[in-house]
């Protein structure tokens, strides 16, 4: 479980999060979404740590992610998997040696262990045969998969996605969003996904905050989304003619 | 202003290059790597240039020290003191800023603006650390080896000038090289070249680990490294020669 309290945070005097409180659920694929702009990336960066928010707190079960020294950190980030945009894999290293790194980093696995992990892994992302090759020449939805598989090599608690299917096509999306949420049920973990994709919102949308211009203005399950009565909302959720044929 | 920023962020990275390694077994192969990757890979450009620069030496200085009063095996002595105080050191190491300064600010600058460094932090590895002391290290131990070996091929390509060109009698050239040796000359020499090694590491990782935006800044980034770690070569050799030698 995360729970963000009174998180506000700006740049340069601009206010990008406005006193935002939320509560992310374990064994949950917790979305958060918005427009462009709207803050979502930042948010995700000050629950991890990357960015420091000016007031409020950032619970981790028990413990306030902004009280912690740097050490407690890097011991807390170790429970940590994140997907990036980009996939962020390391050019300089093959897939499988990706999906090791975080396991020679940190684990006291051996060779045989950490390579069975890996391959634990793959198969979790149902990629084969890839082991050896090199990020450049995977595909853009296959590196996503392997940056899946990194982010749960070390069996982490948390799991955190920025846009995870953006340049995507739409049935891949769909398998990467997926993958995402069985991932979280099979290992319990709580996850954070930051989205502007309505197709997410009512594939995977177990639990949605809704951030407009740096407040949460709406939070529910994909149930409930269609029919929330806030107005910024309904003007996201129904912004494609596909949703408003929907609607009526 | 601008300088003391950088500096003063210069400093605190490398605070934090200095932390405990969370692996150090990790950081031990990456050194091996680094060695090979940074050093090795650089010897043949170090050879090529240090014969050719060992025979031009010995060519300009008979030409120029023709006198009477002069002893012919000082031209062999000269070649000897500038390839050993100077050239090797000092020229090499500028080499190599452009050579391997270049190529760490652009692959952790790249690795900066594809967020793998985020990633690397993420997992909870001090990014810093695993980037850059491994380099430094690496390049602490490879680059004096590289420069004695450039030391020997620069007065080889002295010898092999006088032996085919006959601009003086190669008996008088070795007994030149061999007159009046002092082995502190050579310690200073490695004392210049493990501190060129540091800046050079450090500086352009510094430029790198800082590159903000995409691919233009990542080459702007590799530019300044080169610019800037050869400008600090240049300065501590001044300071570095009024130290031990004055
Ligand atoms: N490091 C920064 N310095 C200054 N302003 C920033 C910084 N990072 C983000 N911002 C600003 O914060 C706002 C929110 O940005 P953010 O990246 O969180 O948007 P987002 O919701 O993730 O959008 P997208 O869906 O396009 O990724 C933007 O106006 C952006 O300009
Ligand atoms: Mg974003």
């Amino acid at each position: 479980m995360i729970q963000v309290s009174n998180v506000s945070k700006s740049f340069d005097g601009v206010p990008v999060l406005k006193d935002i409180s939320a509560r992310f659920e374990q064994g949950k694929t917790n979305l958060i979404i918005g427009q462009s702009g709207s803050g979502k990336t930042v948010l995700l960066k000050c629950i991890v740590g990357m960015l420091e928010c000016d007031s409020g707190s950032i619970l981790y079960d028990d413990l306030d992610l902004t009280r912690m020294n740097f050490s407690q950190r890097r011991v807390l980030r170790q429970k940590i998997g994140m997907l990036f945009q980009g996939s962020a894999l390391f050019d300089s290293l093959s897939v499988e040696e990706n999906i090791i790194f975080p396991l020679n980093m940190f684990s006291t696995m051996n060779k045989e262990e950490k390579r069975e992990r890996a391959n634990f892994c793959l198969k979790r992302v149902d990629l084969q045969n890839v082991n050896h090759m090199f990020p450049s020449e995977l595909s853009g939805g296959m590196k996503k998969r392997v940056a899946i598989a990194r982010a749960i090599a070390n069996k982490p608690s948390f799991l955190f996605c920025d846009e995870p299917n953006s340049g995507l096509d739409p049935i891949t999306a769909i398998v990467i969003d997926n993958l995402i949420k069985e991932i979280t049920k099979e290992f319990n973990i709580t996850t954070i996904i930051n989205t502007h994709d309505m197709n997410s919102v009512m594939e995977i949308g177990e639990n949605v905050a809704f951030i407009y211009k740096g407040q949460l203005w709406w939070e529910g399950s994909n149930q409930d989304i269609l029919h929330s009565g806030n107005a910024y909302l309904d003007q996201f959720v129904y912004s494609s003619k596909l949703m408003h044929k929907l609607k009526k | 202003m601008n300088f003391l920023f950088h500096t003063g962020r210069y400093f605190l990275l490398l605070v934090q290059i200095l932390k405990r390694p969370e692996n150090p077994s990790i950081y031990r192969k990456q050194i091996i790597v680094e060695m090979d990757y940074l050093g090795l890979q650089s010897l043949g450009i170090v050879s090529i240039i240090s014969v050719f620069m060992g025979a031009v030496l010995t060519i300009q200085t008979a030409f120029n020290t023709e006198h009477p009063l002069l002893p012919i095996y000082a031209i062999g002595f000269a070649t000897r003191q500038a390839i050993i105080l100077e050239f090797a050191p000092t020229i090499v190491s500028l080499i190599l800023a452009g050579k391997v300064g270049s190529r760490i600010a652009s692959e952790i600058g790249t690795m900066r603006v594809t967020e793998q460094i985020d990633a690397l932090e993420i997992m909870g590895v001090n990014a810093a650390g695993y980037l850059i002391l491994p380099k430094t290290i690496a390049m602490v131990i490879i680059n004096p080896v590289l420069i004695v070996i450039s030391m020997f091929l620069g007065i080889l390509g002295g010898y092999l000038v006088s032996l085919i060109t006959h601009v003086m009698p190669v008996g008088h050239y070795l007994y030149g090289i061999l007159f009046d040796f002092s082995p502190f000359d050579i310690f200073y020499a490695l004392i210049k070249t493990v501190v060129f090694a540091v800046i050079i590491a450090t500086v352009s990782g510094y430029y790198g680990f800082y590159t903000r935006g995409g691919a233009l800044e990542v080459g702007q980034a590799s530019t300044k490294a080169v610019v800037m770690s050869s400008i600090y070569i240049i300065l501590f050799n001044l300071i570095l020669t009024q130290l031990l030698l004055a």
